[in-house]
């Protein structure tokens, strides 16, 4: 009996995938991402019969990086691994271990246009000419959510700049708000102030030229007057800051006691579920005093990288793959049930002839903010052992809203603990 | 007392064969690829490693940061297991004294270790959340503004709290079953001579605990170094900050999130040595001090 169940299902098992080629993904994506994920393979596998992908939720973004590692050097690795922003530069470093998805996509025969990307994806996951590495995915923009009932109350229209949100910020504390609070300094604050503000963040052209003798600029008179406003704001009570956690920062704004938060373009799908009062949004302020500000933000999110030491067969599944992915359908499906961007032009096209930003205007304002003209220092950065400069950040930043260090020994501790990492991995990489 | 023998001189080893394998292969053998990568720096994907000797170990011992866990670690340790094994033994010698209703009131007390070190981290992390919790409330009260996450010391406090918590019940069955391993005929001595409660409990009850106590010892100092990872992961939320960390999870840190082999595979190896030479020193000077029967 058991015997003839186990050959039956074996049987069926077999004829389901009898001619078809295996590939994995590895993601780092968990929750409602994921059930979406598994959505895109399901209508993968559904479209076409040469090609069945299995998608694995690794658990967090640096976790799905350390099993992809860990996976290459037993060689062991999935077709396709996930890698998040930061984690970027190790992956695409490592010569050899990726295979360049433009590479991909054109042995398997098909056309590659980098210019059916939009402007603001194209260059983060590229080398130095321009060639995609990794294959965007899923991609985000810091922007502002704007509490409406909150501005209205204290009778203020929401602020394009710095230098407006300090005038604003005494009436809306008086209304009873909380003015200002964000989610991820890292990344809102200190990656992207540069990016939006058109500021160099690292030497040898934001790292993209070569790891050799790469160096932060995180003590740049600007982002220190940043972090000087900030710690200023905070003391006055128009800005909160609740940890470096995300979700400690976000609760407050979903509870309706904050008028404006910073978060990313991928939170607006949970929020139209968490939050207790009305919102919108709009772009992340620049300064107005600084020269050339106002340009776009660096594409947050992650992107999939096609690991090497695969078979043609394989690879040419993973190319196939990539291709679907980009389609204007499966894009624009991706971009209404998560939240993050369309990255092609294309799928924005088709999202605004459905009418969808009519319908919900913030889904839009992350890939216009990723559309806004980019400057020199907007188009991404490339650093190794950068997740580790983060947690130096994470920790510096910490410490100043403790009032345990002064921003600029916090910047300087920042420089010197971060350019000795990228030296080290200077090391690893020559 | 009979000798027991074997008939071959290799039944023994055959016997010990299956343990030391399991030994070797996850004990010695990640071990020694510890100890060898601690002197190379590795690109992550392994596609090459230089010998740099000890700079690995230098850099973990200049950097003032790695300085600021290892004084954490030590404080962290010793807290937790001062707290936990006297905790545990007050109200083992209180529920040894119980006469009715002891059962469910030693279930209550014991139960809490069927919890998972992780989930014992998200109850208490509810405890000590910023918006939600309790014991921030109450802590307001008393004019404490706890800022769990931000500041240091609150979240060490946070930290501390819900380890001790999590370790109390092992340390009460335990030394429960050491108070009820102590003869009746042996109290009832004591008492006689003895009025004083504190007093029989230094000179008697103590001294007999003492092999439970040190067993003990160790299993909580091991259990501040190495058990409490989950606890601390979820209570810094995956962002360690400036929150306090222990030496084990600035391991992890770099070497899972940061993927410098190196720089991790040397700490993991001075992390070894702590503990090696910590069981020496306790092997050596405190279990001289105990006296088995």
């Amino acid at each position: 009996m058991i015997r003839n169940i186990l050959a039956a299902s074996l049987l069926l098992s077999t004829s389901a995938h009898a001619f078809a080629t295996d590939i994995t993904w590895w993601h780092g994506m968990g929750g409602k991402n994921q059930e979406v994920i598994n959505q895109i393979a399901e209508k993968f596998n559904a479209a076409q019969d040469a090609c069945s992908l299995t998608p694995v939720s690794k658990g967090t973004y640096e976790e799905a990086l350390a099993a992809g590692i860990a996976a290459f050097r037993s060689g062991e690795q999935p077709n396709i691994l996930q890698v998040f922003d930061a984690g970027a530069a190790t992956i695409i470093n490592a010569n050899g271990a990726a295979i360049p998805a433009e590479d991909l996509i054109t042995q398997a025969g098909y056309e590659f246009d980098r210019e059916s990307f939009i402007e603001g994806v194209r260059y983060f996951y590229a080398d130095a000419d321009g060639k995609f590495v990794g294959m965007p995915f899923n991609s985000s923009a810091p922007i502002m959510y704007i509490n409406t009932a909150a501005l209205e109350k204290a009778g203020v229209e929401a602020p394009k700049t710095w230098e407006e949100f300090e005038t604003i910020a005494p009436a809306l504390k008086e209304a009873g708000y909380i003015p200002l609070v964000q989610s991820q300094l890292t990344w809102e604050f200190t990656e992207n102030f540069f990016s939006r503000n058109n500021l160099q963040f690292a030497s040898n052209n934001n790292g993209y030229d070569s790891v050799q003798g790469t160096t932060l600029n995180v003590t740049a008179p600007e982002h220190v007057m940043m972090y000087e406003k900030l710690k200023d704001w905070y003391d006055n009570g128009y800005f909160g800051y609740f940890g470096a956690g995300w979700s400690d920062n976000q609760k407050p704004f979903e509870e309706d006691k904050v008028a404006l938060w910073i978060g990313s373009s991928g939170s607006f799908g949970g929020l139209q579920s968490s939050a207790q009062m009305p919102f919108s949004a709009t772009f992340l302020p620049y300064w107005d005093s600084i020269e050339g500000a106002g340009t776009n933000s660096f594409i947050g999110g992650a992107a999939l990288f096609a690991m090497s030491g695969k078979s043609d067969e394989e690879n040419k599944c993973s190319a196939d793959f990539f291709q679907f992915l980009t389609s204007a359908e499966i894009q624009y499906f991706y971009h209404q049930s998560t939240g993050y961007v369309a990255i092609t032009k294309a799928a924005y096209e088709l999202a605004k002839e459905d009418g969808y930003y009519e319908e919900k205007p913030i889904a839009e304002v992350g890939i216009q903010q990723l559309s806004l003209p980019g400057g020199e220092w907007s188009k991404g950065y490339r650093m190794g052992f950068y997740p580790q400069i983060r947690e130096v950040m994470e920790r510096e930043y910490n410490r100043i809203f403790a009032g345990e260090t002064t921003v600029e020994d916090a910047m300087k501790t920042i420089e010197e603990e971060g350019n000795a990492l990228l030296a080290r991995f200077a090391k690893t990489a020559g | 007392m009979k000798r027991v023998q074997f008939s071959s001189p290799y039944l023994p080893y055959l016997f010990l064969l299956p343990q030391m394998t399991v030994v070797f292969i996850f004990f010695y053998w990640p071990s020694v690829q510890a100890i060898q990568s601690s002197f190379y720096l590795e690109d992550p994907f392994g596609f090459g490693a230089t010998f740099v000797g000890f700079d690995n170990y230098l850099e973990a011992f200049k950097s003032s940061h790695y300085q600021q866990i290892a004084r954490f670690t030590v404080v962290f340790t010793i807290l937790v297991t001062v707290f936990s094994l006297s905790i545990g033994l007050l109200l083992a010698t209180t529920a040894d004294t119980v006469i009715r209703g002891s059962g469910p009131y030693k279930t209550l007390l014991i139960c809490v270790y069927a919890i998972a070190p992780p989930v014992a981290g998200l109850i208490g992390m509810m405890f000590f959340d910023q918006h939600i919790g309790p014991f921030v409330t109450m802590a307001a009260w008393f004019g404490w503004d706890m800022k769990v996450g931000i500041d240091y010391v609150d979240t060490a406090f946070a930290m501390i709290v819900v380890a001790v918590w999590k370790q109390i019940p092992y340390n009460f069955i335990f030394f429960l079953s050491g108070l009820q391993g102590i003869p009746v005929s042996v109290r009832e001595a004591a008492a006689i001579d003895n009025r004083s409660r504190l007093g029989r409990f230094r000179t008697v009850t103590l001294p007999l605990l003492a092999p439970t106590a040190f067993f003990l010892l160790i299993i909580n100092m091991t259990y501040s170094l190495f058990d409490t990872f989950g606890i601390i992961d979820v209570i810094v939320k995956d962002k360690a900050a400036n929150n306090p960390i222990t030496l084990v999870y600035k391991v992890y840190m770099d070497g899972f999130r940061g993927n410098d082999i190196g720089g991790s595979a040397a700490q993991s190896v001075i992390l070894m040595l702590i503990v090696l030479l910590l069981t020496v020193f306790q092997f050596r000077f405190i279990e001289r001090r105990v006296h088995y029967n």
